[in-house]
């Protein structure tokens, strides 16, 4: 009889232990994904305010054409750019160097400095920005919680079983080391 | 950095449950002076833990009041939201409601009772001086104690260092109708009760105690705060030079009061001095470490 009782409460606990490890990896892999999407929410978001800067610009440096066209070529690119990670990063380097020219403008017009659009703009531009450089940290340290649960004892065992997979962080060295290229 | 912040967590536990014994045996001290020991001890810990219940769900509404904070216009500090928005992206915390209050001294707090129920509040005077990485600095600090759920503890400890005061009070009053033993005609023959002395002496340090304890908790949570705002940031120079600055300005934050002075960023008041004048037992009454500390720590970083 006590040694029924015993076995059955054993069971039970390795049953609760199983049930809220799985549910833990489940958790940490799903906030891996909110975490990818939000990198491309914050992508998104940049790419849309450009076309409206370039209008703003426009009103006030419009023979500046270069620097707007290699701004719109760049933004293109990035829309067009394939959906791996490198791919996606060089035309997002390459946009910011061009969208840097393109700031550099406003000293060289008092006028276009002073607009509140303009101003307005910039802040939105440079906290997206930050946006993606924090939205890429908070995939990565999903992505640590998740490989660390996933490599201690003693999930490792039952992880396995159940294919859960480790996952890759995201490297800005390999975006970062190349330079971007910018076309005129 | 992690290490350190699992211990801050046990610290804090620890320091509640701290609340709790002191609690009881306020109750305790209560039933030996009025000579109705369990009963009374029964009825300490029931008044806390309503009070406890009660504040958990209005607390932060109370605290945005009395600082008189209002919602911060999206379009007028576009800046502080940006800066709001891009940190609860880094932490993955949904973003807390922004307040402003109107004063000149730099200062900040962080209130409510979970993630999803919290707000952060700046003065008009940091947004004037704080630079945006400095400022990103100061909301990263809020937002940890937002994450590190600091605004659910500091509330509690502010309702039990309410309950041990109320419960104090109750009891040395309740000696002037019976407990205090005042020969009267009429009187049932005496008994000798030399515990009340006890309970008398427990009762006049109980609210010290708890007050010394609840500034220790607060302590131990700014120190984590500014820990983990750094892991938020990855840029301690940041809140470094942000704390620099609180440094050298001296002005007292008038929106602050006493109940809310723990949840500010800065020590609010003046005279409990950052310069460490004051050493010894004044220490132990301080909710914040003084920033020479804090600004040291994070230079190991």
């Amino acid at each position: 009889m006590w040694f029924f009782i015993i076995v059955l409460i054993i069971v039970v606990a390795l049953l609760a232990y199983l049930i809220s490890a799985y549910n833990g990896l489940i958790r940490r892999r799903n906030q891996i994904e909110n975490a990818w999407s939000q990198i491309d929410v914050q992508l998104k978001r940049r790419l849309d305010l450009i076309p409206n800067l370039v209008e703003t610009v426009k009103g006030y440096a419009a023979h500046e054409k270069e620097t707007l066209d290699a701004v719109i070529r760049a933004r293109n690119a990035a829309v067009a750019a394939p959906d791996t990670p490198v791919a996606q990063a060089r035309a997002e380097n390459a946009l910011t160097g061009t969208l840097r020219q393109l700031f550099a403008l406003g000293e060289a017009y008092p006028d276009l400095k002073a607009n509140q659009n303009f101003l307005a703009l910039q802040e939105e531009l440079s906290s997206t920005e930050g946006r993606v450089a924090y939205a890429r940290q908070f995939y990565n340290d999903s992505v640590l919680g998740y490989n660390n649960k996933l490599q201690q004892f003693p999930t490792m065992y039952f992880a396995k079983m159940l294919k859960f997979e480790r996952r890759e962080y995201f490297e800005a060295d390999e975006a970062a080391r190349s330079t971007p290229t910018v076309e005129f | 950095m992690y290490d350190l912040i699992q211990s801050n967590k046990r610290r804090s536990v620890l320091l509640v449950a701290g609340f709790v014994i002191l609690l009881a045996l306020v109750g305790a001290a209560f039933g030996l002076v009025i000579g109705n020991g369990p009963i009374a001890t029964l009825i300490a810990l029931l008044v806390g833990g309503a009070i406890a219940f009660a504040s958990y769900w209005k607390a932060d509404k109370i605290a945005l009041a009395i600082s008189r904070a209002r919602p911060a216009d999206p379009e007028r500090y576009a800046r502080l939201h940006n800066l709001v928005e891009g940190l609860c992206i880094a932490s993955g915390l949904p973003k807390p409601g922004v307040y402003v209050v109107d004063d000149p001294a730099p200062n900040a707090f962080a209130t409510g009772r979970n993630p999803r129920h919290a707000s952060i509040a700046v003065t008009t005077g940091l947004l004037e001086m704080m630079n945006r990485v400095e400022l990103e600095g100061v909301v990263a600090h809020e937002l940890s104690h937002i994450r590190n759920y600091d605004i659910l503890v500091s509330t509690l400890a502010v309702t039990m260092v309410g309950a041990v005061a109320l419960l104090t009070d109750l009891a040395i009053r309740t000696m002037w109708w019976n407990g205090g033993r005042v020969r009267r005609s009429g009187d049932r023959p005496d008994r000798n009760n030399p515990l009340a002395l006890v309970g008398f002496a427990l009762l006049i340090l109980a609210p010290i105690v708890a007050k010394a304890m609840q500034a220790a908790i607060s302590r131990q949570r700014e120190t984590l705060a500014d820990v983990s705002a750094c892991q938020m940031t990855r840029y301690p120079p940041g809140l470094i030079s942000a704390l620099e600055k609180l440094q050298a300005d001296t002005t007292v934050t008038h929106a602050a009061s006493t109940a809310t002075a723990h949840l500010w960023i800065e020590q609010p008041m003046s005279g409990v001095g950052d310069e460490g004048r004051l050493g010894g037992p004044h220490r132990w009454f301080n909710t914040h470490p003084p920033l020479e500390e804090r600004i040291a720590l994070l230079r190991e970083l």
